[in-house]
């Protein structure tokens, strides 16, 4: 069915693919740290504060786990337009529109898997922290500390959804080659164009790191968890 | 330098009435789905020696318990702790600290959940200091870098009275505090209790443990069905009973009571 040598994938790893995988990592490692700092703390904060409509709050977190990529790409889009409101930064068809349209895209999850693991943590840890009378943000931290293996979890599993997601980076970024070509957009480029060797080996590249991460996590895990207990 | 700040910590609010016992509760009623668990207890306490709460299960200790640290809100009645209130937002009384039956430990070593107590030290160095000074006072020196959720059970507790102990509680509130430990280990943390108080911290707790209550308690006061029954001497309670509910479980021939009374 495909027409695919060894060798024609060998050689499709010379050349631009390094330059794309690693625009491809340093875009979705940025997007995953902002959507780490945004996310992680609002994710704990809903999980520990009682607050009204915090029900609501937490339906919408969930619901946006799921969101569009294509729609936010779309909103990113038209933001950052030049006739939007963040059209004077001059940053849509680079590589910092698509960074800020995946963590917008990441947020989300990682927030509400953290909500999630830091409100299993806080009904078996919260008598004890309001007995130490410990403030908010010393809760939070305390929490987030204890839930850092599972944490990382989520934090993974932003990230698999930023190095995997095309629709919004395509959008936003314009697959400009040697400029904001990522391996999502590269591989449906290639794909369409027939280029099979280029993309396989770029979907072969995209596994092994989404491999490797999933096998780092969890064997960092696995030794905390054997040093630590619970 | 930690020393210092531990006794500045342990230093009574001046603005205590002196005429407010330490301990003040009135018609305390904590009645969740409509089932009375505590059902108007009044209290009060000056604090002096070690008082225990007895019962038989379902008598309400730990609702009790809880209550006076201000984890639980009671659906009627006023809490007082050296004249102040229940604290507004979520937080329990400071000056208090409560040893819980089974005591949540952080994943990290033993010094690290010792670390998380607040107002320890003004620096990281003072803070660690302090720490490993409470570790040394329950005997635990040797095990600060250990996984605190791999200690053995009577670690754990010390370990968690140790953490309560490094607030520098005015009232250490301890919940069964040697349940389902060995003899053992069941009496290192009764000379600890024995410590925390001649270090003059005053000392509630419950216990189904009768020889311990004995050992440890000069006060008793009976609970049953969420009512307090009998406050005695614990020579006088353990001599005569005045309550049938008392002489009852004493001989443990009282049911296991659940649910509220009819």
């Amino acid at each position: 069915m495909f027409d695919v040598s060894i060798e024609e994938l060998i050689r499709s790893f010379e050349g631009d693919v390094l330059a794309i995988v690693a625009l491809s990592l340093r875009v979705s490692l940025s997007a995953v740290a902002i959507a780490a700092v945004i996310g992680m703390p609002l994710g704990a904060f809903v999980a520990v504060v009682r607050f009204p409509g915090r029900s609501i709050a937490v339906t919408l977190l969930n619901a946006m786990m799921g969101l569009p990529a294509v729609l936010v790409g779309l909103v990113v889009y038209l933001s950052l337009s030049r006739s939007g409101p963040l059209g004077g930064f001059g940053l849509l068809f680079t590589p910092a529109a698509m960074i800020v349209a995946q963590a917008v895209l990441t947020t989300p999850l990682v927030a509400a898997l953290t909500r999630q693991t830091v409100e299993d943590a806080w009904r078996q840890h919260g008598e004890t922290l309001r007995s130490l009378r410990l403030p908010l943000a010393s809760r939070v931290r305390v929490l987030l500390w204890d839930c850092r293996f599972s944490v990382a979890a989520a934090f993974l599993a932003g990230l698999g959804r930023a190095m995997s997601e095309v629709g919004t980076v395509m959008i936003v970024g314009g697959n400009i080659d040697g400029f904001t070509r990522v391996m999502t957009t590269a591989i449906a480029l290639e794909t369409s164009k027939g280029d099979l060797p280029l993309a396989v080996a770029l979907g072969i590249v995209l596994m092994a790191l989404v491999l490797a991460l999933n096998a780092l996590v969890s064997t960092v895990r696995g030794v905390a968890m054997r040093r630590h207990g619970g | 330098m930690a020393a210092e700040v531990l006794d500045a910590r342990r230093a009574a609010p001046a603005a205590r009435a002196a005429l407010d016992p330490l301990l003040s509760l009135r018609g305390i009623v904590f009645r969740p789905a409509e089932r009375t668990i505590l059902d108007h207890v009044d209290f009060d306490w000056d604090g002096a020696g070690v008082c225990a709460l007895v019962g038989p299960n379902g008598a309400g200790k730990t609702v009790l318990l809880r209550t006076i640290h201000g984890l639980l809100a009671p659906h009627e009645g006023d809490v007082r702790f050296e004249g102040r209130s229940r604290p507004a937002g979520d937080l329990a009384f400071a000056g208090q600290a409560l040893v819980f039956q089974h005591s949540s430990m952080f994943r990290g070593s033993a010094l690290d959940n010792l670390l998380v107590v607040p107002g320890i030290g003004a620096s990281g160095r003072e803070r660690r200091e302090c720490a490993l000074a409470m570790l040394e006072r329950v005997g635990l020196r040797e095990l600060a870098q250990a996984p605190a959720l791999k200690l053995s059970g009577g670690e754990r507790q010390r370990l968690a009275i140790a953490r309560a102990w490094l607030m520098r509680p005015r009232l250490l509130l301890l919940d069964e505090p040697t349940a389902s430990l060995d003899p053992s280990a069941t009496e290192q943390v009764e000379e600890l209790i024995r410590e925390i108080h001649d270090d003059g911290c005053r000392v509630l707790l419950t216990s189904h443990n009768l020889g311990q209550v004995s050992r440890l308690a000069d006060e008793v006061v009976f609970l049953h069905r969420g009512r307090v029954l009998e406050r005695t001497p614990v020579s006088a309670f353990f001599a005569n009973p005045r309550t049938r509910e008392a002489r009852q479980f004493l001989q443990g021939a009282l049911p296991w009571h659940l649910s509220s009374p009819p």
